[in-house]
């Protein structure tokens, strides 16, 4: 029986429901020791004096100095030094590395650091250090903007976003032979593998990187567990013993990269009818101390800026500046929620500015098969934007209850958006990833760098195979990953696994059963041995993209959505509990749909908590609330009901006709939400929106 | 110190605040309880004191004398809950599943949504939104 579409059972599921799955802290190893790291306490200045009295007493102490290869973090650039030596830039920056056998004698070590402070830039928009700009142009927006009859301006800002997986960071890292081996708690073993070889100076084949169970991820551990990996590593080899770092969750709040805050303003020319005429889109990002991901997440923002609707004439200008603030990266929906965020609720505005309905404003210009995007993407059939719009109108009875709320402390407001799958332009043409199959004596497995963090990755690559050999679900299973023993498929983000990593092994169960002929794989290998098949990724016909001038196809495809937001607001204490949710989403094909419903209630409860309850408060340029105390995330209280309806527009680009689904959800919700509080008569344009925001807002309007 | 583990007598050999939390995971080698946040907020260390879901990183090892502790190991792999989990897609990283049954163990027979819901309350899942979840508990 065919597994694809079919809710099959997660292959980890066993273990997890059992507590037997085994997490970073969950392992040990003989003679380990314990590590912490010792941070700066000011934003930005001078290290004058370090002193301490560690040495002998059981320690083991690290600085820069005792760093074999270069003192570098190896992500885009290599500005972000693994341990400061003389300058630092943000609070939380690495200075000192401790390790000791009893935990307790660790945490209690006191280390004295002095200081010539200088004066920090906090403030992105009074920062001249640029991390990353770049614009986007489509036809002649200042020109256009002419013919336009009004043009509605707005800023539309976003706060900081800690990704709050429930396990922290961590890693061990074990000397082993020459080399070492560095188990962790992370999104691309890959990264960290090539982190370590700078840091440490050796070649590729004596250093490992092996993913633990990993308790969730959401792009906050795409990156960061390099830095860790590279000081455990370097703390192993200093000491020849195992070292194992595992962040408690203050310092993992405090130190750790979080979602870019963004400011974004729009200049958009529209006729009465409602036609966009022109766009004008500014965005800044701010960046953080070092360079780290900002320039990936601000194209992918940029792309995402002018949204699912066909203008002719558009201008976006993008750049990421530095603070010295902790370095912000990736999260979930990787700077195009910030950006459709902006747009959505600025269409919002447009429709209120022209008295026209909401929904007949996004219908009128919603991007549909043949229109193209504002890098000049020609949209195929799989372009569904309309379709999930009406979907969402229709399923949501949106026309009927906006009458029936009006006037009430209930409000609901709409968002439609999409998202592109895979690495932005020739990403995936430079990543070149390679998925692997081998026959085992049950039927196969699949090597892969892949890393499960919880969306499914185990469960649905073996759907694919499973259908694509013809073979049972059950003769499927997965390798460890470990960069010795499996290629490197690319790391675990930007809605690329099942898309990109998917269609590589679709590819080789097919070459696979051309080799092996009718036998069950299995049959095979008691036969003849083992058989590996290894593919490549290749480009899909009819993809270019210029990477100078910012045009052509940004992605291979995109998904589709819409999302309802229902609210209601405490006229006493002015907090805002969602009520009701519409999610549709067309994602192309559910290889299994359990995991798919799972990756948009998921992805949208992270929504409404970035759009009403998460707050970074920054105070001296550190986290001042870096506590699930006073962080506050979605509970089962803030949760509200939602309707998901899944699509199935096929893409020719995906297994099975598959395409991402695992960022798209997290886009929609804050601007659906917000939309919302517009329909109550408050203008909102900031997030989060806070009882305190709330009630400004309400005080402006009465 | 002497508490009863999952229904076994065990002996634990540290001092009286040593957090029920580390007692477990540390003295036991029970480490199917987790540690998400170590301030009693995220749920994943709830277990069962005396049928009580608690935050085992709150509790002092002395609070748990003499007293009958249950964990996720003492389920077996085969409870109607764990079941229930697995079939539904209610653990997706898994790290707060183990807190989320043990919770929900403490529920009335046939709970209502609103039963889950306010009993979960303290129980934080990053990655489902829940629903998962509630489906697994409604339908164990």
């Amino acid at each position: 029986m065919p597994s694809v579409g079919r809710s099959v059972p997660r292959k980890d599921a066993h273990d997890k429901v059992t507590g037997t799955a085994r997490y970073i802290d969950d392992l040990a190893f003989p003679g380990m020791l314990h590590a912490r790291t010792i941070r700066s306490t000011i934003a930005r200045g001078r290290i004058r004096d370090i002193r301490h009295e560690l040495d002998g007493n059981g320690f083991v102490v690290a600085d820069f100095r005792d760093i074999p290869g270069r003192n570098a973090v190896s992500v885009v650039e290599d500005d972000q030094p693994l341990l400061a030596e003389r300058e630092v830039r943000h609070v939380a920056e690495p200075v000192l590395l401790l390790a000791h056998e009893d935990a307790d004698v660790l945490r209690r070590a006191t280390v004295e650091i002095d200081y010539v402070p200088d004066e920090p830039v906090l403030d992105p928009l009074r920062s001249t250090q640029v991390h990353k700009s770049l614009r986007i142009v489509k036809g002649d927006a200042e020109a256009a903007m002419r013919d336009a009859d009004v043009i509605v301006e707005g800023q539309y800002r976003t706060g900081h976003q800690e990704q709050l997986y429930i396990e922290p960071n961590g890693v061990i890292a074990v000397p082993e032979g020459d080399g070492i081996a560095v188990y962790g708690s992370l999104q691309c073993p890959f990264y960290v593998h090539k982190a370590l070889r700078v840091v440490l100076g050796l070649p590729a084949d004596r250093i490992r990187v092996v993913q633990a169970e990993t308790g969730g991820g959401f792009g906050g551990k795409e990156e960061y567990p390099s830095v860790i990996a590279a000081h455990a590593a370097v703390l192993a080899l200093k000491a020849r013993r195992p070292v194992k770092l595992v962040y408690d969750r203050l310092e993992d709040m405090l130190a750790t990269t979080k979602r870019h805050p963004s400011i974004v303003r729009h200049r958009t020319g529209v006729m009465r009818d409602g036609r966009l005429v022109a766009m004008q889109v500014d965005i800044l990002m701010d960046g953080g101390a070092y360079v780290t991901l900002s320039p990936v997440v601000l194209s992918r923002g940029a792309i995402h800026a002018a949204g699912p609707y066909r203008c002719d004439h558009v201008l976006v200008e993008a750049r990421a500046v530095a603070t010295h603030t902790p370095p912000n990266g990736a999260f979930r929906g990787f700077g195009a929620p910030q950006t459709q965020f902006a747009l959505e609720v600025h269409m919002e505005r447009i429709a209120e500015t022209l008295s026209m309905d909401p929904v007949r404003l996004r219908e009128m210009n919603a991007l549909r098969p043949g229109d193209t995007t504002a890098t000049g993407q020609r949209m195929e059939s799989d372009c569904t934007a309309l379709q999930v719009l009406q979907e969402a109108v229709s399923r949501s009875d949106f026309h009927a209850k906006r009458e029936r709320y009006a006037g009430t402390n209930r409000g609901i407001g709409l968002s439609l958006f999409f998202h592109g799958a895979g690495f932005t332009g020739s990403g995936e043409v430079k990543l070149a990833s390679r998925a692997s199959l081998a026959t085992t004596e049950h039927g196969v497995r699949i090597l892969v760098g892949s890393a499960e963090i919880g969306q499914g990755t185990r469960t649905m690559h073996a759907q694919i195979v499973a259908d694509a050999l013809g073979i049972p679900y059950d003769d499927v299973e997965t390798a460890l990953p470990d960069t010795a023993h499996v290629p490197d498929s690319g790391p675990t983000v930007a809605s690329r696994t099942c898309m990109v990593v998917g269609g590589i092994l679709q590819r080789c169960a097919v070459e696979l059963r051309e080799r092996i002929g009718d036998l069950h794989p299995g049959e095979h290998y008691r036969l003849h041995g083992e058989t590996t098949v290894t593919k490549q990724y290749e480009a899909p016909e009819g993809i270019a993209w210029d990477d100078a001038a910012y045009r052509g196809e940004a992605y291979a495809t995109y998904a589709w959505a819409c999302d309802v937001a229902e609210v209601e607001m405490d006229p006493d204490t002015y907090e805002i509990r969602p009520i009701h949710f519409t999610a549709v989403q067309d994602i192309g094909k559910a290889i299994n749909p359990t995991l798919v419903a799972g990756q948009i209630e998921g992805g949208t409860s992270q929504g409404i908590g970035w759009a009403l309850l998460e707050e970074v408060v920054m105070r001296d340029g550190a986290m001042a609330n870096a506590q699930m105390t006073n962080y506050t995330v979605p509970t089962t209280l803030d949760t509200p009901p939602m309707d998901v309806v899944i699509v199935e527009t096929p893409s020719r680009h995906g297994p099975f006709g598959a395409k991402g689904v695992g960022e798209m959800p997290i886009d929609g919700p804050a601007p659906a939400i917000v939309n919302a509080i517009r329909h109550l008569g408050l203008d909102i344009r900031e997030i989060p929106a806070t009882p305190e925001r709330i009630q400004e807002a309400a005080c402006v309007s009465a | 110190m002497r508490l009863r583990v999952n229904g076994r007598d065990a002996e634990v050999d540290a001092p009286p605040m040593t957090r029920l939390l580390d007692a477990l995971r540390l003295h036991c080698g029970l480490t199917g309880t987790k540690e998400g946040c170590g301030e009693g907020e995220c749920g994943a260390c709830t277990v069962l004191l005396d049928g009580e879901p608690v935050c085992s990183c709150l509790v002092p090892l002395a609070h748990a004398e003499g007293a009958e502790v249950a964990t996720i190991e003492g389920l077996g792999g085969d409870h109607p809950l764990q079941r229930a989990f697995a079939e539904h897609g209610a653990a997706q990283c898994g790290i707060c599943t183990p807190g989320m049954i043990m919770t929900a163990l403490s529920l009335p027979a046939s709970p209502t949504l609103d039963d889950v819901r306010f009993a979960l309350a303290g129980n934080i899942c990053r990655c489902t939104g829940y629903h998962a979840i509630y489906r697994a508990i409604l339908r164990a």
